[in-house]
């Protein structure tokens, strides 16, 4: 073993707006709801074309629609994206959303149905896409230095391993990124609750740590003025429950192991908020594995870490979702799922330093272009956060 | 040898079982992460892998502490070596 990450490299696609991107997605992006069934006829038409249908887009308003919007864009200008194609019910929204995925340089089209119907629709947007496609295709891989490389984490159907070995395997990979100048994040503010002590001392200065706090205590107002009961079964979840897990303290220490034990909080992103510098992040954020790992995405992360204690098996459509476990039970029956087994750290066989090199060396495969287990099983899963109702 | 259970730090209240199919009345072997440091003890429950044993006597009322941080308040009396979850500890916040 023995990761040397400074003058490590990868190859990947070099993007218009200078980017490094490990995938060479051509998606299909609706901006609404009704727009989904055209947009998956248009991937079925063309292959190597990638329908993401969701399930919003429709008489949002104010934060909640700019959020909207900004998952959407972010999603669009993605480094592993390279082109788009985006339907909309009605020409205006569906414009903004082109417009601002056009200012990242990669090349979108869009489709509006009303006055032409999903038939015509679907044809000329199938044309587009066919273009994409064909465009993608011909673009050539190229090496970039490890520090261009965007890493995201967030954990999944956490149990008590998750605490004891597969987050801290993250925060070990973390330590080494954040020291190697990486630009990563991680978030889940509710998930913090108890541990939320430990990440304002880790912030880098007084003004990120008030920061950071002041989106903490905006979510527990949020929680408190919503619950029925102490959120048993919700937070922590029945399958954290069922693996051992018994408060949201005890889940949220556990979780917060994933920043390592060297690297300081730089700064703080709202959701779906694009970084503006290396460093390590904490993004306001669900803690839903789909919408977080979207957020993630639509921010403009290459790659996920994603730890899982009972077998969370999520991927996303553009950001790779690397799942690793040291439950030997979820490794037994779920190996599909899980790329890799860090179950040896609770038997003493490996150590975390063996176990994070073990995860970087799978990012840097990953990264260079090996399938993730998500990949290969086709998981997609593309949540949008919503803030309240719709209008 | 196979390590039953894993403690973060050895002033905290609880392990966790780290086997599948751990019966009461095992002989069981823990580590403690942090110290390094090996300990035995007799499991007095069935414990499910993934979940806690208590691993010093626990009164109703009293904190229960893993990492060496607070994680929430016994609702019970839980004997060293006995599960200790969600039938016995509650959050402390909402």
């Amino acid at each position: 073993m023995g990761i040397n990450l400074k003058g490590a490299s990868f190859e990947g696609w070099r993007r218009e707006n200078g980017r490094m991107g490990v995938r060479n997605h051509v998606i299909i992006l609706p901006v609404d709801d009704l727009s989904n069934a055209a947009a998956e006829a248009v991937a079925n038409n063309i292959k190597g074309a990638m329908a993401i249908p969701h399930a919003y887009g429709r008489l949002q308003f104010g934060a909640d629609l700019d959020l909207h919007f900004r998952t959407l864009i972010g999603t669009g200008c993605n480094p592993n994206v390279a082109g788009v194609v985006v339907i909309g019910i009605e020409p205006g929204w569906t414009g903004k959303i082109v417009e601002g995925i056009a200012k990242s340089g990669t090349p979108v089209e869009g489709f509006a149905i009303e006055q032409n119907g999903d038939i015509n629709t679907i044809a000329n947007a199938s044309r587009a896409a066919y273009r994409l496609v064909k465009h993608a295709s011909r673009l050539k891989k190229t090496k970039a230095d490890l520090t261009e490389l965007w890493v995201s984490t967030k954990c999944g159907e956490s149990d008590t391993t998750s605490g004891l070995a597969s987050c801290p395997t993250v925060g070990n990979a973390f330590d080494k990124l954040w020291e190697n100048g990486n630009t990563l994040v991680f978030g889940e503010t509710s998930e913090i609750t108890g541990g939320e002590h430990l990440v304002a001392a880790r912030c880098r200065t007084p003004e990120v740590a008030s920061q950071f706090m002041a989106m903490f205590n905006r979510y527990q107002r949020m929680i408190e003025a919503n619950k029925t009961n102490d959120l048993s079964e919700s937070q922590p979840t029945k399958g954290n429950i069922e693996g051992g897990l018994t408060t949201i303290e005890e889940k949220a220490l556990g979780n917060i192991t994933k920043i390592g034990k060297k690297c300081l909080v730089d700064g703080v992103l709202d959701k779906a908020e694009e970084p503006t510098g290396p460093g390590l992040w904490f993004m306001d954020s669900s803690s839903a594995a789909a919408e977080m790992v979207t957020l993630c995405a639509a921010s403009g992360y290459a790659v996920h870490f994603f730890p899982t204690g009972q077998g969370n098996v999520i991927g996303n459509p553009i950001l790779p979702v690397i799942k690793l476990t040291a439950n030997p039970r979820t490794q037994r029956t779920m190996s599909e799922h899980i790329d890799v087994d860090v179950t040896g750290l609770l038997q003493k066989r490996i150590n975390m330093d063996e176990a994070g090199e073990a995860l970087l060396d799978c990012m840097l495969r990953t990264a260079d272009g090996e399938l993730t287990a998500a990949e290969l099983l086709g998981h997609r899963e593309f949540s949008l956060t919503r803030l309240y109702e719709s209008a | 040898m196979t390590i039953h259970f894993v403690v973060h730090d050895e002033g905290d209240s609880v392990g966790v079982v780290v086997v599948e199919g751990l019966k009461a009345g095992s002989r069981i072997n823990g580590w403690i992460m942090d110290q390094d440091k090996m300990i035995e003890f007799d499991a007095k429950s069935d414990i499910p892998i993934g979940h806690k044993l208590a691993i010093k006597p626990i009164k109703s009322g009293d904190t229960i502490v893993k990492y060496g941080v607070d994680i929430g308040r016994a609702v019970a009396t839980i004997g060293a070596g006995e599960h200790l979850h969600v039938h016995n500890v509650k959050t402390k916040r909402w």
